[in-house]
């Protein structure tokens, strides 16, 4: 074998690839009535990719294949398993909602696989191609999942806007990736931290090739002020889909602009932090705020994310590239964190609103929850504890979540600025507890206006639970995730 | 010195067990059920905490039943519990306040009964926590967590405006702890990633940070105490809260924000303390005096017991910045009356609602004529809130008022109109409300308390009195730790040398 090729070091995606062609082809000849067989077999895919990305957790190493394009790290492992956990809520909790809306088919199967398959190009990319192609992989599969429905008018106009700004995005990635080329000569990411550390390169052309850069980031983050699509599209979009947007992909981004900025880019740390600053902060002020006037809940989740992403950015922005390795891995394995559970409490809440539509029934408004906990006090309580982790409130995992982001902030000695950066996002959390606490007043304090028992088979009853549960638990006890984290981007970062 | 079995965490977690428990096996079927493990919950944790109270060692310097082991290492933090003589009497009035509070709910209560009892239980361990915790991340996770039950406690089983009340607590305090938060935040950088309390007390800081944090601590507990004027939240919360909800919310919740002061604000920024004395020791007085003022002219029993809880608790923070060892023991002993004495007095309340469903003064008169037993209560609670020699009242204000008197005559002389204002609204209340002619015939029909409600407060009575007859206990205990805490006040921080 060609150790330049080292085959096996993509073989999670190359499971995934093999098994996302034969559920497509398989399920031509399942048909709708062992329907039931691809979902199992889809499942199963999952499980194997997720089995054999823990490899190099095992291993602790860093190997590169196909000359360098890509690799494999114990970050990328985390990454890409949390990423196939995701895309499982996905389908789990999608099956019962897909089933009475004629989005139960094998394309569905198929196109979370390759969004997948997307996601993991990106988090195990070392070439800016790579991470073009993985962009660009995941961006075509939710276009066509945005658009399932196709005879739904709202779902039509958000693949729509969906699609015009990510390609959008995409143009600014690639024109900033080119412009990196032009001026270093490389696509390797370590090539080119190496070239401009060397210092034969024209600094202007980097520096504006890394505004497009972090636009094109930001575009894909949903933060301001390219944060215009995120709500369109994920009130627009199928839920199971919006759910599928709001989790895996940001893994994804996390791992582009870590691979991007900190592993290409350390040497303009300075011009990128600014930019980061200006982004975060506008994103959880604008997010959270504006979050305050939605009665849609998918919207209202929309803006959240936008806030969220603010705070994600924080925290890239707090580590410093170049000084003691333990602080920075630190910071960003606070952002790590911060993004796996982030994008787990946002799958619980798109499933529990999943588990409140049925057949000609959507769950689309904050009053649609009303009463939740008389309906089912136990999945109201779950409801709660994803809510109050996404306002990041103590014992649920959001609270440390936050915690570890503040403390990443200041961790550089804790300059004024910083402090008053992590002032300011507090004051706005405060704003966006109020939103949360609304949907948690909704489901308690209200009276019920729908008594139809919850739909939703037992598959999504305890997953949904573990879900919520797993919340919880992290954020008691914290310690094995946190750890995990950050170890992994100690070792990326070559500690 | 560590315990040989961990009442600490037995009575942190008993009640919590307790609660989760009832969350998941409860029924809204089964009432009596539900109750008896409630209440068997609420006694087997009140039981937990005596082994506290007499294993004590009141000479001791330093913290008594500690406890620790790691808890996220990533981070440095610490599961590690102690308590010293000032937190130590809050972990047994907590647990009893709580048998209280599951005995209050016992008929008024019907629907989502385990939701109920669970969000007391579990409420009742959270405060204990905060009590105990020696370790900054879980004192935080402890005081934001206590939060989330009272809300619910408030928004689900609360009167009619319960929602606007709900999300008021929430917010105000919220607001403060979050600051909070980047204070701990700031201390951890600065001990060297430290989340220790006894570190950060010993840690120097410059006199422009710790005023910072000072600030930072003083909007999370003058919230939570509450002081003028940021106490708008709580007539509102004690008006909308269920009966026990009131009690458990004035009898401790209230005290976690003075207690902060205690292990935060005070030693860690001394200077800073000293500083912004004279401001602080301002508004406790408005605190006293305004609010004071402002419960004579309540219509709302439960709003009158309300302001009157927002002037007690001035007179605590009064206690507390006169920096003598009397106004300190004066300030803690009148935090415990007042959790014995205020729950006391919303129980009493509690109990006219449950009869009348209406807390206006106006709508009662003549009640002693229909129920002496608890007009006899009633009575002797309202002159503990006035501070009857021989009452619990008595003893923390007389010590605050000699500590005052002691700091500066005039402030003295303010804070003992305190005892002119509490006779005159206590006492008038149950004037209006107890004596004169029946005034219709709702009251004419009320019953005389039951057994149970006999209990409850025959039970409190007994604190009451106790503690103002023979305190000599309690302020034994306090003496060495209060000792302790001032030389830390005493003692600058700022590094010798610099400007």
């Amino acid at each position: 074998m060609d150790p330049l090729l080292n085959y096996p070091a993509i073989l999670p995606e190359a499971i995934l690839l093999a098994s996302a062609c034969l559920v497509l082809i398989a399920d031509l000849f399942l048909g709708a009535k062992h329907r039931g067989l691809s979902y199992g077999l889809t499942l199963a895919a999952l499980a194997a990719v997720a089995l054999a990305a823990t490899a190099p957790l095992v291993s602790g190493t860093v190997q590169y294949a196909f000359g360098g394009m890509v690799l494999t790290d114990p970050m990328s492992a985390v990454l890409k398993i949390f990423a196939v956990l995701a895309t499982a809520f996905t389908l789990v909790y999608a099956r019962s909602y897909a089933g009475s809306r004629e989005m139960w088919r094998g394309e569905f199967f198929a196109l979370a696989l390759f969004t997948l398959l997307g996601v993991m190009a990106m988090i195990s990319a070392n070439n800016l191609l790579v991470i073009y192609l993985g962009l660009e992989l995941q961006a075509l599969s939710l276009y066509g999942l945005v658009a399932l429905r196709r005879d739904d008018r709202k779902a039509t106009e958000a693949a729509m806007k969906y699609f015009v700004l990510g390609a959008l995005a995409s143009g600014f990635l690639l024109y900033g990736m080119s412009m990196l080329y032009g001026a270093t000569g490389t696509l390797d990411i370590n090539e080119l931290a190496h070239r401009i550390n060397g210092g034969q390169t024209i600094h202007s052309v980097l520096i504006l090739g890394t505004i497009f850069i972090v636009a094109g980031i930001a575009f894909k983050m949903g933060a301001v002020p390219f944060h215009m699509w995120v709500p369109d599209v994920y009130q627009g979009a199928p839920t199971p889909v919006a759910l599928l947007l709001a989790s895996a992909p940001k893994l994804a981004a996390f791992a582009i602009a870590f691979r991007l900025l900190v592993e290409g880019l350390p040497q303009l740390a300075v011009d990128w932090q600014r930019m980061l600053a200006f982004i975060a902060i506008a994103s959880i002020a604008l997010g959270n705020v504006t979050a305050v006037a939605q009665t849609n809940i998918k919207r209202m989740l929309g803006y959240s994310t936008v806030g969220q992403m603010g705070f994600l950015l924080l925290a890239l922005l707090a580590g410093v590239v170049g000084g003691n390795i333990s602080i920075t891995a630190g910071a960003y394995g606070a952002a790590m964190f911060y993004v796996i559970t982030y994008s787990l409490a946002t799958a619980g809440c798109f499933g529990i609103i999943l588990l409140a539509t049925r057949a000609g029934f959507e769950a689309e408004q904050i009053a649609d929850l009303r009463g939740l906990g008389k309906r089912s006090p136990w999945f109201a309580f779950v409801m709660t504890v994803l809510m109050l982790s996404l306002a990041g409130l103590p014992p649920t995992v959001g609270f440390t979540a936050k915690f570890v982001v503040l403390q990443a902030l200041v961790s550089d000695g804790g300059s004024d600025a910083m402090y008053r950066l992590a002032v300011v996002a507090v004051l706005f959390s405060v704003v966006g507890a109020f939103y949360y606490l609304r949907v948690v007043k909704t489901m308690w304090f209200d009276e019920p206006a729908d008594l139809h028992p919850l739909e939703g088979g037992p598959d999504m009853r305890y997953v949904l639970t573990a879900n919520g549960l797993a919340l919880l638990v992290l954020g008691i006890l914290p310690q094995g995730l946190l750890a995990l984290c950050n170890g992994a981007v100690l070792r990326a970062l070559g500690g | 010195m560590s315990s040989p079995f961990p009442w600490l965490s037995f009575s942190i977690w008993l009640p919590i067990l307790f609660g989760v428990y009832l969350l998941a096996a409860g029924r809204d079927r089964n009432p009596g059920g539900v109750r008896a493990i409630a209440l068997a919950g609420a006694l087997l944790s009140a039981l937990g905490t005596v082994p506290v109270a007499l294993g004590f060692d009141a000479g001791r310097v330093g913290l008594q039943w500690t406890e620790l082991s790691p808890w996220i290492p990533a981070l440095h933090a610490h599961y590690a519990l102690g308590v010293d003589g000032i937190s130590m009497w809050f972990v047994p009035l907590t647990a009893f306040i709580t048998v209280i509070a599951v005995l209050a709910g016992w008929k008024s209560i019907e629907s989502r009964l385990p939701q109920y009892y669970a969000a007391f239980l579990i409420l009742s361990g959270l405060m204990i926590g905060v009590f105990c915790a020696t370790d900054g991340l879980l004192f935080y996770v402890f005081f934001e967590a206590t939060l989330i039950p009272m809300y619910l406690i408030i928004g689900v089983w609360g009167g009619p405006n319960r929602v606007y009340a709900a999300i008021k607590f929430f917010l105000y305090t919220l607001l403060g702890s979050l600051l909070m938060l980047v204070a701990l935040v700031y201390l951890y950088q600065a001990s060297g990633g430290s989340f220790e309390i006894a570190a950060w007390q010993r840690l120097p800081i410059e006199l422009d940070p710790q005023i910072l944090l000072f600030l930072a601590f003083f909007a999370a507990f003058a919230v939570k105490v509450p002081m003028w004027p940021v106490h708008t939240w709580l007539p509102d919360a004690h008006v909308e809260a269920p009966t026990a909800g009131s009690v458990v919310l004035a009898a401790i919740m209230l005290k976690l924000g003075a207690y902060g002061f205690l292990r935060f604000s005070l030693p860690i920024a001394p200077d800073a303390s000293h500083a912004l004395a004279i401001p602080v020791i301002a508004i406790s007085l408005i605190a006293v005096v305004y609010i004071g003022f402002v419960a004579l002219v309540q219509t709302d029993m439960k709003k009158l017991v309300a302001y009157s809880s927002i002037a007690h608790m001035g007179f605590v923070t009064l206690g507390f910045f006169i920096f003598s060892p009397m106004g300190m023991e004066g300030a803690i002993a009148q935090m415990i009356s007042h959790g014995f004495v205020s729950g006391a007095m919303f129980l009493c309340i509690g109990v006219m609602y449950d009869r009348l469903h209406s807390r206006k003064i106006a709508d009662y008169g003549g009640v002693v004529n229909v129920m002496p037993r608890f007009a006899a209560f009633m009575m002797l609670f309202a002159m503990a809130n006035c501070g009857l020699p021989a009452t619990s009242g008595f003893v923390g204000e007389f010590l605050v008022i000699l500590g005052a008197v002691q700091y500066d005559f005039w402030i003295g002389a303010i804070a003992a109109t305190t005892l002119v204002l509490g006779a005159a609204y206590s006492l008038w209340m149950y004037k209006r409300v107890i004596f004169g002619a029946v005034s219709g015939p709702a009251v004419a029909k009320l019953k005389d308390i039951d057994g149970r409600e006999f209990l409850a407060l025959g039970l409190l009575a007994v604190a009451v009195l106790w503690m103002g007859l023979y305190p000599a206990p309690l302020i034994d205990a306090l003496h060495t730790s209060v000792g302790g805490l001032l030389g830390q006040i005493a003692h600058s921080k700022l590094v010798p040398g610099s400007p």
